[in-house]
């Protein structure tokens, strides 16, 4: 399983890894190998707001549904349109495979370093 | 706690994803994942570990009659060698369970239920014993491989002798053994495929598995878990139990009513459905056309009212789209309706089942 540094991680297995004033989402390697093949995803639409803690997306493979909670709290300002007919691209490369990118960021979770996140899987 | 089946260390050791199912521990894939191994069944053949499968025998002067009286599927006219489907009711006429039924002599069959409906099937069988018949529980003894795909018979004949396989699907022949180890070979399977499953003594499971894998190497066997099973069985419109029926759900309205004599004079669950006549509940297949992909439990709606509920439902990966099951009303002639997915209504088409079908051979 592979953690890269330059990113933080929430608890519920997402990623996050802040570009300027923008910050990018996606899911961990650890979230889609549990989740196994992703046949489809649902995404928000540009200018929606996330809101920290919430469900801002759903990502369906074979096996099961599963939410995307937003790690801030901000304005979407560009999703990754590729995912929607490509998803499978989550399951090659989960840190290539953004979901969405946000700005005008007013709040975040409590994020885990790299080596934080990888303790914090041990444990599951 | 969970039981491990003879070949829980070959699917360690394959990079099995091992979960709990039926009391047993079972992979429900293992590295390619789900879509690849459905795929390697559609087009070349896969091999899955199926020991948690039931087998009980019930032999005895009187063992057609019992099971012509315990089952709703009529034995009367079956050969020595041939297996026959058949749901067991109870006397509502809900499925308790649906298992195969081998013929295995005059007045002695293998009766095959589901892993976790087995110990009921068994306290069923006793409770209502009819006549000279003995009933032992051999799941413990046996173990099962099944091989399924367009090159499954290329694979068994790597290892087994011709003449042990059986020819004609739902056929079985028990004379079969390698190295003086017996199994019984049967044509029949979960998939929509082509296929064999092989019962054998569970001590010889993990060497067989071995040789079967070896055999299928150039004709591209892969070694697939549960996913891809309930992929494979919902493309080819098979029902689950727990699923598409359960004790409260008859068979004829799970779609099984051919497996359903109603013209035998006595067996358990007849009177009741006959009573049960006007429901015209049925199961059907969905194809969903919009964004969304319904699981079990959905809401089915037709111009805004719930008519139903889904049964089962995935994203199919022959077939390329998300598929569903339900349970209607017989009488609904639109076919296009909805399905409620999560808090939305999405688009989907009630379709013929089964979703998929395999090119017939020759």
């Amino acid at each position: 399983m592979n953690y890269p540094n330059e990113l933080l991680y929430s608890k519920s297995h997402e990623w996050v890894k802040y570009e300027d004033d923008l910050a990018v989402i996606g899911i961990t390697d650890y979230a889609q190998d549990s989740l196994g093949d992703i046949v489809f995803i649902n995404l928000p639409s540009e200018e929606d707001e996330l809101e920290k803690g919430e469900a801002f997306s759903d990502i369906e493979s074979v096996k099961a549904v599963s939410d995307v909670i937003s790690p801030v709290t901000g304005i979407v300002k560009e999703i990754n349109e590729e995912l929607l007919d490509s998803p499978e691209k989550i399951n090659e490369n989960p840190y290539e495979a953004w979901l969405v990118k946000v700005a005008e960021i007013t709040g975040h979770e409590d994020l885990m370093s790299a080596a934080e996140y990888e303790a914090f899987i041990e444990k599951q | 706690m969970d039981k491990k089946t003879p070949l829980y260390e070959s699917h360690i050791k394959l990079g099995g994803k091992m979960v709990s199912f039926g009391g047993y521990i079972l992979p429900v894939q293992y590295k390619e994942g789900v879509i690849s191994e459905h795929m390697a069944v559609r087009n070349k053949c896969g091999i899955f570990d199926v020991s948690h499968m039931g087998e009980i025998e019930i032999y005895g002067k009187e063992a057609l009659e019992y099971i012509n009286y315990v089952l709703t599927n009529d034995f009367t006219n079956m050969s020595i060698g041939q297996v026959r489907y058949s749901p067991m009711c109870n006397f509502e006429g809900g499925v308790i369970d649906d298992l195969l039924v081998y013929k295995i002599e005059d007045n002695k069959y293998m009766l095959v239920p589901n892993a976790a409906n087995k110990n009921k099937v068994l306290d069923w069988l006793l409770e209502n014993k009819k006549g000279e018949v003995v009933i032992e529980d051999k799941s413990e003894d046996i173990g099962q491989i099944a091989v399924q795909g367009p090159n499954a018979l290329k694979i068994m004949e790597g290892i087994f002798p011709k003449d042990a396989l059986p020819e004609k699907y739902y056929t079985f022949k028990n004379q079969g053994e390698i190295e003086g180890r017996k199994v019984l070979i049967s044509r029949t399977g979960y998939t929509g495929e082509d296929g064999f499953e092989i019962y054998l003594k569970s001590c010889d499971t993990v060497i067989i598995w071995e040789k079967l894998l070896a055999s299928g190497k150039d004709f591209g066997l892969v070694p697939c878990g549960l996913g891809a099973r309930d992929t494979l069985r919902l493309e080819a419109g098979m029902p689950l139990y727990g699923h598409e029926m359960n004790d409260k759900i008859s068979p004829i309205t799970a779609g099984l009513g051919f497996a359903v004599k109603m013209d035998k004079e006595e067996f358990i669950g007849k009177d009741s459905m006959e009573k049960d006549k006007h429901n015209t509940s049925h199961r059907v297949g969905i194809k969903m056309i919009g964004r969304g992909i319904a699981r079990e439990n959905c809401d089915v709606l037709l111009k805004g009212e719930v008519i139903g509920k889904t049964t089962s439902g995935t994203y199919l990966p022959y077939m390329e789209g998300a598929y569903a099951m339900a349970i209607v009303p017989g009488d609904i002639e639109e076919k296009e309706i909805e399905v409620n997915v999560r808090g939305k209504n999405v688009k989907g088409v009630i379709v013929p089942l089964p979703f998929y079908k395999r090119k017939e051979r020759n």
